[in-house]
């Protein structure tokens, strides 16, 4: 079954067809991965899944919900969690306040002024981060952890509401190698146990072939090729536009430059 | 219709002046990022010292000369200050910058009336163009006319200079992006010093070719520094052809506005500012902001829970409080007082600026507003104090609720600029609608109830509100919404990627912060027995600033003990000298180049650190 539906999905910047008619499922439990060179429109689609960037036309159902046109945070609260590119967390928190700010947005409690925030949920925040294994740093102040650590906390966040699906953004994007595959293992791991699908973009292939279930390539907009990964690998368009063959001293290549 | 026309040339040769002042403003602010304050100051200085060399030089060459001299003389000084202050400061958060400039503003002020006295000075007509030339059967006085011209000139100079001069490509760079200009090995610090020294001579200029028309006079600078700021956001901030278009709208809808709407022709020029940024929230010609700033309050250190060496000092100050009135007499009281409520003020601004991160020019608005509430439930309802405390603070917060929903649709400077508008036309209102406000002369007769009127009883009901205040303040800051609002503040993407309503938060954080800010004001009406519209003019608001960066903005108690420092300063130093703004001048100044964390923070920096480490083992 498809816990994402997405048709026709399409975004034009003038005359730039950024996303061209577009469409994919995402099944349930699985680790879809989007990849394809710069400026292929990865970020714009998904942008446009969660809301932030509005689509010119298409459709997104998320378990035959309609969610095209709804806010980021009305997205959010339809189970659609996401980490970003380039970090976004709360600086003057603690990493644990961090979390609970989720869960606590998660129980619609952002407008309550009794209690003290920083003891709300806080044995729930304290399990996520145990799940991604931030536990021991659970007090430090948010502005001052490595890279790394700051995307398993945006995993931990987006974790906070029990997501259906998780968007994530380059997830290991800056991150050293083995540190790539320690944070893909641990999420193919929690995607296995909560039964939550993924949609990735990476430009590392060999996480993206090491971790995802299939693999989309995007070009100019438009998907060329949808598989499982060794498909994608012998795929000879994906090939030639992005993976490249292999062949150092490729006579036509070598011809353009 | 000839009139009229009359009406419009006036309107273009202020229009000059205007895009003078502000095209200087725009440009420093584009490229080092200062909110420079003190252009008024230096306007104002132009004037002066114009007006001294033009009384000594005789002839045509010798005003013109004057005039070129002047503008030169004051641009070096601006120089020789950022030189000297601002090259220290170019790291810290815009508001301290901005403070800076406004402490230098004071000095300047002060200085201007010990050299050239308080005295208004009539300058003298520039030679061969002090006669009239017939317009449509008008006297339009030729002057006019070069000062007309003088605007579209300027803009052509700045044009060729910034296009067509390696420096201005430099500096155009710089505006867009400034790392990168210094990562292809621009000497950043003398860019900046010659930009700031070119929008100094600017606004030098500008106020130099206005001793023919007006006179010369010390409030000058405050008067031209809120019409170039409206005219530098309606432009777009760094667009000088923006400004050149919003000097000539401001510059006509003064001409006009007085003939129109002579009731609002004061605040004309807010309503338009605030309407713009309704629409287009960048002004006219700007565009968001490409690059991060230092936000304010953004640290890496989070608020924490006071320690219990903190709480023993809390019940210390909390006992000094109590037992101040065995020992004090009536005139100590009332300024205890006095600082008690304007704690409450500088707290309830912390918690729109420090936690919400919106900074607010305007916020002497809601105080304002909640002063005005009680003067009007009194004259009208004749209310006892006790429900007039309570329903007074209302009108603070119907305003809040009000303003509140435009600004949080914008951010940074271009929220504060419209703070700053809402809080003018509230004073407008008041200081015009005489019958309902008492205009200028205020509301007098506003006494407490019969057990509240005597200083010692007076002082503990504001003892006990002040603090009940100040604990729910404190409770809301540790409070899901507080931490909410505060991170709305560090990321709007995230804060968006966690399900939260940013607006709805801002606006809720906002009003709230109005309504502490109204039941200060609530207060301080019955502490002088009268409401003027001072307690809703600039000077107000500017006080709360300089009382939460001088206490430190990153920490609660910060607002609190600066609002105390200012207010006790500031009257020994009114009641023991006539250099009170020097005086205040230089400590802002001294304070933001040595203690940018203020006064809490440095302590926090220098004693505090022990206590922390205890502190985080302990967790």
């Amino acid at each position: 079954m498809s816990s994402l539906v997405v048709k026709g999905l399409s975004k034009y910047f003038g005359g730039v067809k950024a996303v061209n008619n577009v469409d994919f499922e995402v099944q349930k439990g699985e680790l879809l991965a989007l990849i394809g060179p710069n400026g292929a429109g990865k970020s714009t689609c998904f942008n446009m899944l969660n809301g932030q960037l509005a689509a010119d036309a298409g459709s997104i159902k998320l378990f035959d919900e309609e969610i095209i046109g709804l806010q980021p945070r009305q997205v959010w609260r339809k189970g659609v969690g996401r980490t970003f590119q380039i970090a976004a967390t709360f600086t003057s928190m603690s990493v644990i306040e961090n979390v609970q700010m989720a869960i606590i947005s998660y129980h619609k409690r952002l407008l309550s002024m009794l209690p003290f925030a920083g003891s709300l949920y806080k044995e729930e925040a304290y399990e996520l981060l145990e799940l991604v294994s931030m536990e021991d740093q659970a007090n430090r102040p948010c502005g001052m952890l490595a890279y790394g650590d700051v995307k398993r906390l945006e995993l931990a966040i987006a974790l906070a509401n029990d997501p259906k699906i998780l968007l994530m953004d380059e997830p290991a994007a800056g991150m050293a190698p083995n540190e790539r595959i320690a944070l893909m293992q641990l999420t193919a791991d929690i995607v296995k146990d909560k039964g939550i699908s993924v949609l990735f973009t990476e430009h590392d292939m060999d996480v993206v072939f090491s971790h995802a279930n299939r693999v989309m390539v995007l070009n100019r907009g438009e998907v060329i090729a949808l598989g499982l990964p060794s498909e994608i690998r012998e795929n000879e368009e994906v090939q030639s536009i992005y993976l490249g063959t292999g062949a150092v001293y490729d006579e036509e290549l070598v011809g353009n430059a | 219709m000839d009139f009229l026309f009359i009406q419009f040339l006036n309107g273009l040769s202020s229009a000059s002046s205007l895009f003078l002042v502000a095209s200087g403003l725009s440009i420093i602010f584009g490229v080092t990022h200062i909110t420079n304050f003190a252009h008024g100051a230096f306007y104002m200085l132009g004037a002066y010292v114009a007006y001294t060399l033009t009384e000594a030089w005789m002839g045509a060459i010798g005003f013109w000369g004057g005039i070129i001299v002047a503008a030169g003389t004051v641009a070096l000084f601006g120089a020789l200050i950022e030189i000297i202050l601002l090259r220290r400061i170019y790291r810290s958060p815009e508001l301290f910058q901005l403070l800076a400039t406004f402490g230098i503003t004071l000095i300047i002020e002060d200085l201007v009336i010990q050299v050239w006295g308080a005295e208004d000075l009539l300058g003298r007509r520039a030679p061969g163009l002090d006669g009239a030339i017939d317009i449509f059967g008008q006297a339009f006085p030729t002057y006019e006319l070069v000062l007309i011209a003088l605007g579209p000139i300027c803009l052509c100079a700045l044009w060729l200079l910034f296009n067509r001069t390696r420096w201005g490509v430099l500096v155009r760079a710089a505006t867009q992006d400034r790392m990168m200009v210094s990562a292809l090995g621009v000497n950043q610090a003398w860019l900046f010093t010659g930009v700031f020294t070119l929008g100094v001579f600017l606004a030098a200029l500008g106020g130099a070719v206005q001793i023919p028309r007006d006179a010369v006079h010390n409030a000058m600078d405050l008067q031209i520094i809120v019409e170039a700021f409206v005219i530098v956001v309606i432009g777009g901030f760094g667009n000088v052809l923006g400004a050149f278009l919003a000097s000539f709208i401001i510059a006509e809808l003064n001409s006009f506005g007085i003939l129109l709407f002579p009731k609002i022709s004061m605040i004309l020029m807010f309503i338009v500012m605030a309407l713009v940024l309704v629409v287009r929230p960048y002004g006219l010609l700007g565009k968001a902001e490409t690059h991060a700033r230092t936000a304010l309050g953004n640290v890496v250190r989070p608020l924490a829970p006071l320690t219990r060496k903190a709480k023993n000092w809390v019940l210390a100050a909390l006992l000094v409080f109590l037992i101040l009135p065995i020992f004090a007499d009536d005139f100590v009281l009332n300024v205890g007082s006095e600082i008690l409520i304007f704690a409450l003020f500088a707290a309830s601004l912390h918690l729109m600026m420090g936690v919400g991160g919106m900074v607010s020019f305007g916020h002497a608005a809601y105080f304002g507003l909640g002063a005005y509430g009680v003067a009007l439930l009194v004259k009208f309802l004749n209310m006892p104090m006790e429900a007039a405390i309570v329903i007074a603070p209302l009108l603070a917060i119907a305003g809040a609720i009000i303003f509140g929903w435009f600004c949080v649709r914008l951010s940074g400077v271009y929220l504060a600029m419209l703070t700053l508008a809402f809080a003018q036309i509230s004073w407008s209102i008041i200081f015009q609608w005489d019958d309902v406000t008492g205009g200028d002369n205020g509301l007098l007769g506003i006494w407490p109830s019969e057990w509240a009127s005597n200083q010692q009883a007076f002082y503990y009901m504001t003892l006990v509100i002040v603090i009940a205040a100040l604990y729910a303040i404190r409770r809301i800051i540790f409070s899901p919404f507080g931490y909410t609002l505060r991170g709305c503040r560090d990321s709007l993407l995230r804060a968006d990627a966690i399900g939260i309503d940013r607006l709805r938060i801002q606006w809720f954080g906002f009003v709230l912060a109005g309504s502490f800010s109204g039941l200060a004001g609530v207060l301080y009406a019955y502490l002088k027995g009268s409401v003027f519209p001072d307690y809703i003019s600039i000077p107000l608001s500017v006080d709360g600033l300089v009382m939460v960066l001088l206490g430190g903005i990153q920490t609660v108690a910060g607002p609190i003990i600066g609002a105390g420092v200012f207010k006790a300063l500031s009257t020994i130093i009114i009641s023991h000298t006539e250099f009170w703004k020097i005086i205040l001048g230089a400590f802002i100044v001294i304070l933001v180049v040595a203690f940018p964390q203020g006064i809490v923070g440095f302590f926090l920096e220098r004693f505090g650190s022990k206590e922390e480490d205890i502190a985080e083992e302990k967790q």
